[in-house]
């Protein structure tokens, strides 16, 4: 089962032969004895194992963030891997020094994963703010700060590095000129380059019969150790997987692109602009680099928020076994709970759904513990036009109200063909509630889902319609 | 100053307990637990256990040759249930293999049999049924009774308080190495050093002087790692020493939540009274603590209830009666302020409806009764060098709370769907072990010929910084460069019979005993320096920047040119130093007593905004006026307030420990039990520390750091409901924390 896998890890080329399933947390601390990455949850919630990804496009290195508790070692074939160590000058760099001086640092279990998080930031931007840069950290659980020595170690290192024009640089030289990396990053494209050549098309996979692994974010959460015996069908670099297009009135995104991929696509940013803060909400950066379009409508789970989100959208998922092909409505995938209309080995190639047209508005809501890297107590979706005063067309979803992430079809039924008014309005969730079932749980009792997504179905028709009587709403 | 640690966490150097490299052939300790909260084992079967590959033994208490008995102050908790189980997480066995996944592996196949007993989880429940752990304890002052007849006001009501999760980042471990003569060393991330060797003495039948105890630092504490560090330190020396092999136990993260006690929740009940102008004149409090399954350390933490009753007030006629009830959860225990947040809620939840029905802003009951010099608490003692009128007038002027309370009101006049409020939180905490005893520490010191310094004591790095402050401390009396300065792990080997790290007192104690150690070196250092530049009296001569000055003028005699000297004239140049907080004492008969060295003050002001529609709500700002006396480290001591500030919010706000009808913990993940964010800290965060306020009784004129600042987070509470109260006035306000999205919707929608 073992596979042999080579990429850089830090400045050093590693080729190990190796479980292809296990995490990559595992590996730098048991086999590389780097243990600066932490082990804190074991699923993607603390970020004490946060490392830097780098992968080669083009000539350069695209470095992101990921959790490498929830990452297989088979995905790290071909590239840079970054950890706290691999930051390290003989002297501290301007960040560390700021984490030390301003109290950004105390028991130090974190620390690491947010100095990686923050560099991983100052990489990916030209232009840098200090509420930008938070954002990036939302992956990273701080017990003892309570952040306020983070933040000022944030603004010190803005005001630092914004001492020239950055706009016109390449961020990693600026970087390194600013001993911020080291100076062996800048030979690191070449090395990708010529380690690729040599590796060629990398792990060659047995796709048929084998379980599907996508980001990993739900998998190797409910089961990182039984991965670890199973033989593993790895599909987040399956470039076949990866694409968005738009084509005729309809766009389409391939299984295995990424939450991040998504956001960042111009096809989706101009038909969807609002969904970019919409998606800020959803996991965390490192969890959305990696956590894919199809694996989080196959997980099913009754609050997962992009199948909220294209349930409003009225999305197509489109299944492939082999040669065989079909496609069926996203609202009619979810049989039960966690029961899909899919078979074990039929893979979500796709999904599609269509072109938003004129008169089209949409709007997303979650209400969660925490409102960042938290799971819904109740989320809702709506895409809904209204010509001449009338609604001609609504799609309605709600998540944490059901055994599945459920489409409120009676409830979108009704509004079809009303006028916006604060009756209807009203008039829509007592039908909402009839649509759901929601159960107590850690995210909340059954009222109180119940009456969250009543006044979430109200702040979809306020927001959109600010003209509405908000004190008639509200009754 | 850059204090060593420091620079090694952001390096990602610093050694935890599971990064240390472990001798060959260690083996990996997994813990099997009760699935039932209550009831007799009537059947253990590990035959499918042994089947599985990797596995060397399953460890139960018939492998234990001393007692199987853990209990710190009380002997009433077992290291592995042996007949019966008292909450869903108590330990039953430990299936030792080659490797954590092979381990887990082995612990699946267990089968248990137990017959189901009922279960206690609510404290009243307990208290009804005489389920108490000790007899009920009560502080009192002057005399309720009497009082009430004078009051205009006489207000009742009951308050809820919740639990809370340390969430340390790095979970609970231990790596056991057995060593020659039958000893074991352990290496253990705990805040209690003394009592795994004591507890790992008991368990193993071994005299302490066969246990060596090493702490090199913890991955966060927060008191969840002072009692409860033990169990798994000792499983892993019990198993290390039956096999002969070393054991490592590392706790993921869901059985760290599962197994673990937190923060005790307290369900409370109050009487004040109040005259026309608002001095309150009798305050009564019935708190029923649950403190679950066994005792750990919940009989000094309701005691510390009782000690913070009143908070920062002075009320004449008090009469505060504390409840230790036991129930099948698992055993809560200390969590920074020890007891005192829960009273402090309490009282400032009486305040606040007091204020309702006064119809007046609480601020103005707070105000009118803040403790003054001399005001007697209930335990006794009289307030000296007191600061909380100070505090809170430096708070209300340095952050102009009379215009920004005005700017609240407009925001509320102005906005249909968000409403803001606002609050003010005062803070007295009492500093030293409330338990006289445990107020000692030493310190062990060695200078080396090359000039370096190695500093061993008691105290335990867990993040609040108590290594920086000492290295602070010895290089200002050497006058040396910090860099010198090395603070060694913390070992019962170098350090003996160590209090562990807690009550905010470990810099003090430790600190102390780090100057009086130092200053046995120097003033040997000073007579040796003497004779070297032949001066008559050794008065004459000191050490500054590194070099001896003889007659305030500098010599050409350096640090290592002195040291040097020093060992060549066989002069000693270590030193052991012992520090007992002097002339504190607290009688248990009396419940009277001077029970602390010295009291920290300090006020915030904390803003929030709810929103109304969707029942969420965000903490605009913490703004603090606090009195850290002069501080021997401020970097470290502002992070400490902004850190304990922060988790202060969270226990009142976000974290919310949930267990099910039948004992089990449902939120044991961090996907379930949210901690705060960097997006959920207070945009705004501001620490003022008071000006010119020296501590005759701290080090260096310095104040303890660690605990007093968490209970500033009780303003959050108070300013969330303020804005709740704004959005629908008059409706009868909930005292019951946390104060969850899901309180605020329902709040906002429930009937009165």
């Amino acid at each position: 089962m073992e596979k042999l896998i080579s990429f850089y890890c830090n400045n050093e080329l590693v080729t190990v032969q190796v479980n292809p399933s296990i995490t990559l947390l595992d590996f730098l601390r048991n086999y590389k004895k780097l243990t600066g990455t932490k082990e804190g949850c074991r699923e993607g919630d603390c970020g004490a194992c946060t490392i830097m990804l780098g992968s080669l496009v083009k000539d350069k290195i695209k470095y992101k963030t990921v959790n490498s508790c929830l990452f297989p070692i088979a995905d790290v074939i071909g590239k840079h891997v970054v950890s706290i160590e691999g930051l390290n000058n003989s002297q501290l760099n301007f960040i560390q020094a700021q984490f030390i001086d301003e109290g950004g640092t105390q028991c130090g279990f974190c620390t690491p994963g947010f100095i990686i998080s923050l560099t991983n930031y100052f990489i990916n931007h030209a232009k840098y703010s200090v509420d930008e840069a938070v954002v990036s950290l939302d992956g990273n659980i701080c017990r003892c700060t309570g952040y306020a020595g983070i933040k000022r170690a944030i603004q010190n290192t803005i005001n630092y590095l914004n001492d020239i024009n950055i706009s016109k640089v390449n961020p990693v030289t600026f970087l390194i000129d600013k001993k911020i990396l080291p100076h062996y990053f800048s030979e690191l494209p070449k090395k990708l380059k010529l380690l690729q050549n040599k590796t060629g098309s990398l792990l060659k996979q047995k796709k048929n019969k084998l379980n599907i692994v996508s980001g990993g974010t739900d998998l190797y959460v409910q089961k990182w150790e039984s991965l670890l015996e199973e033989e593993n069908y790895f599909v987040s670099e399956d470039t076949g997987l990866k694409l968005i297009s738009k084509e005729q009135n309809k766009i389409f995104v391939g299984g295995a692109v990424t939450v991040e991929e998504f956001l960042e696509s111009k096809i989706i940013l101009k038909y969807f602009p609002s969904l970019k803060e919409h998606f800020k909400l959803f996991g965390s950066l490192p969890i959305r680099n990696r956590a894919t379009i199809a694996g989080n409508i196959v997980n099913a789970s009754p609050i997962g928020d992009m199948s909220n989100v294209l349930l409003a959208l009225a999305a197509n998922v489109h299944l492939k076994y082999k040669n065989k092909k079909r496609v069926i409505p996203l609202n009619e995938f979810y049989l039960g709970y966690k029961t899909l209309d899919k078979k074990k080995y039929e893979i979500v190639e796709k999904i599609s759904f269509p072109v938003p047209k004129k008169y089209f508005r949409f709007n997303y809501e979650k209400v969660s513990r925490r409102k960042y890297l938290d799971i819904a107590s109740v989320n809702s979706s709506i895409s809904i036009s209204v010509q001449n005063g009338k609604i001609k067309e609504v799609s309605l979803s709600a998540g944490g109200v059901a055994p599945i992430p459920l489409y409120l079809k009676s409830t979108s039924k009704f509004l079809t063909g009303k006028e916006v008014s604060p009756l209807i309005i009203n008039q829509s969730i007592e039908i909402a509630k009839s649509e759901i079932s929601p159960i107590s749980d850690a995210r909340g009792s059954k009222e109180y889902k119940t009456l969250l997504l009543g006044q979430l179905i109200k702040t979809h028709f306020i927001k959109l319609f600010p003209e509405l009587n908000i004190d008639e709403v509200l009754k | 100053m850059r204090s060593y640690d420091s620079v090694q966490h952001v390096r990602g150097e610093s050694k935890f307990v599971d990064d240390l490299s472990v001798p060959e052939g260690t083996l990996f300790g997994y813990v099997f637990y009760s699935p039932i909260a209550h009831g007799k084992i009537v059947k253990l079967d590990f035959n499918e256990v042994l089947k599985v590959s990797g596995i060397h033994a399953v460890i139960t208490d018939k492998d234990i040759p001393g007692e199987n008995q853990i209990g710190g102050i009380i002997l009433d908790e077992e290291l592995f249930a042996s007949k019966e189980v008292h909450f869903v997480g108590q330990p039953i066995a430990l299936v030792v293999a080659k490797d954590r996944v092979s381990a887990h592996k082995g612990a699946k196949r267990i089968k248990v049999e137990i017959e189901k007993l009922k279960p206690i989880f609510d404290p009243r429940e307990a208290f009804e049924k005489g389920n108490l752990i000790v007899p009920p304890r009560i502080f009192s002052l002057g005399d309720v009774d009497s009082a009430w007849q004078k009051c205009d006001y006489v207000i009742e009501g009951k308050v809820e308080s919740g639990s809370q999760e340390h969430l340390y980042l790095e979970t609970q471990g231990a790596l056991a190495i057995p060593v020659e003569g039958g000893g074991v060393k352990i290496i253990s991330s705990t805040q209690g050093p003394t009592a795994v060797q004591k507890i790992a003495a008991r368990v193993l039948n071994l005299p302490m002087n066969k246990i060596e105890v090493d702490v090199p630092r913890l991955g966060g504490g927060f008191g969840g790692k002072e009692d409860q560090a033990t169990a798994w330190a000792v499983m892993a020396a019990l198993a290390a020493l039956k096999l002969n092999r070393p054991v490592k136990i590392i706790l993921p993260r869901q059985e760290d939540m599962r197994m673990t006690g937190k923060r005790h929740p307290y369900s409370s009940d109050y009487k004040i009274g109040l005259n026309k102008e608002g001095k309150i004149l009798a305050y009564q409090a019935w708190y029923y603590q649950n403190a679950g399954a066994s005792a750990d350390l919940s009989t000094a933490i309701l005691e510390r209830t009782l000690f913070h009753s009143t908070n920062s007030y002075y009320i004449p006629n008090v009469k505060a009666t504390a409840y230790c009830c036991r129930t099948n959860l698992p055993p809560f225990t200390a969590f920074r302020g020890f007891g005192g947040p829960q009273s402090m809620f309490v009282m400032e939840s009486a305040i606040h409806k007091a204020a309702h029905i006064l119809g007046v802003d609480p601020t103005f009951i707070q105000k009118k009764n803040l403790l003054k010099e001399g005001d007697e608490f209930p335990y006794g003692q009289k307030t000296e060098n007191c600061r909380a009128v100070k505090c809170f007038e430096e708070t209300e002027k340095r952050f102009d709370f009379q215009s920004q309370s005005e700017l609240v009101k407009k925001f509320n006049d102005e906005n249909k769907l968000y409403k803001k409020g606002i609050a003010l939180m005062p803070v007295c905490f009492g500093i030293s072990f409330t338990t006289s005893f445990l107020n000692q520490a030493s310190a062990l010191v060695h200078v080396y010929t090359d000039g370096s310094v190695n500093i061993s004591t008691a105290a335990v790095e867990m993040g609040q910084g108590v290594n920086a402050k000492l290295m602070s401390i010895a290089s200002r009396i050497f006058s040396v460069n910090p860099d010198r300065i090395r603070i060694d792990t913390t070992n019962t080997s170098r350090v003996a019979n160590t209090s562990p790290t807690a009550a905010s007192k470990g810099s003090d104690l430790n600190g102390y005993a780090t100057i009086d150690a130092c200053n046995l070196i120097l003033e040997r250092l000073k007579k040796v320096a003497k004779e070297l530049l032949g001066a008559d009296d050794s008065s004459r001569v000191e050490l500054k920047d590194e070099f001896v000055y003889m007659n305030s003028i500098k010599t050409d005699v350096d640090w290592v040119k002195l040291i040097n000297h020093a060992y060549v004239n066989r002069v000693s140049l270590s030193a052991q130093a012992h520090h007992a907080t002097p002339s504190i004492y607290f009688d248990r008969e009396k419940m009277k007593g001077d029970a602390f060295a010295y009291h920290v003050y300090g006020t915030a002001l904390v803003e929030a905004t709810v929103d109304c529609l969707r029942g969420t709500y965000v903490i605009d700002s913490v703004k603090v006026v606090h009195d850290f006396g002069r501080s021997i480290h401020p970097v470290t001591d502002r992070g400490q307030a902004e850190g304990g500030i922060v988790q202060g919010l969270g226990w009142v706000t976000l974290e919310e420990i949930i267990y099910n009808d039948e004992g089990k913990l449902l939120t044991d993940a961090l996907s379930t039990y949210k901690v705060p964010d960097i997006h959920f800290a207070p945009k705004e965060f501001e620490i003022h520390f008071l000006e010119d306020v020296p501590n005759p009784y701290g080090p260096f004129q310095s104040k303890a750091i660690g605990e007093p600042p968490f209970m500033y987070g009780i303003g959050g509470y108070f300013a969330i409901i303020n804005a709740m109260k704004a959005f629908k006035p008059g409706k009868e306000i909930i005292y019951n924390a946390p104060i969850t999205n899901e309180k605020v919707l329902m709040w906002f929608h429930s009937i009165d």
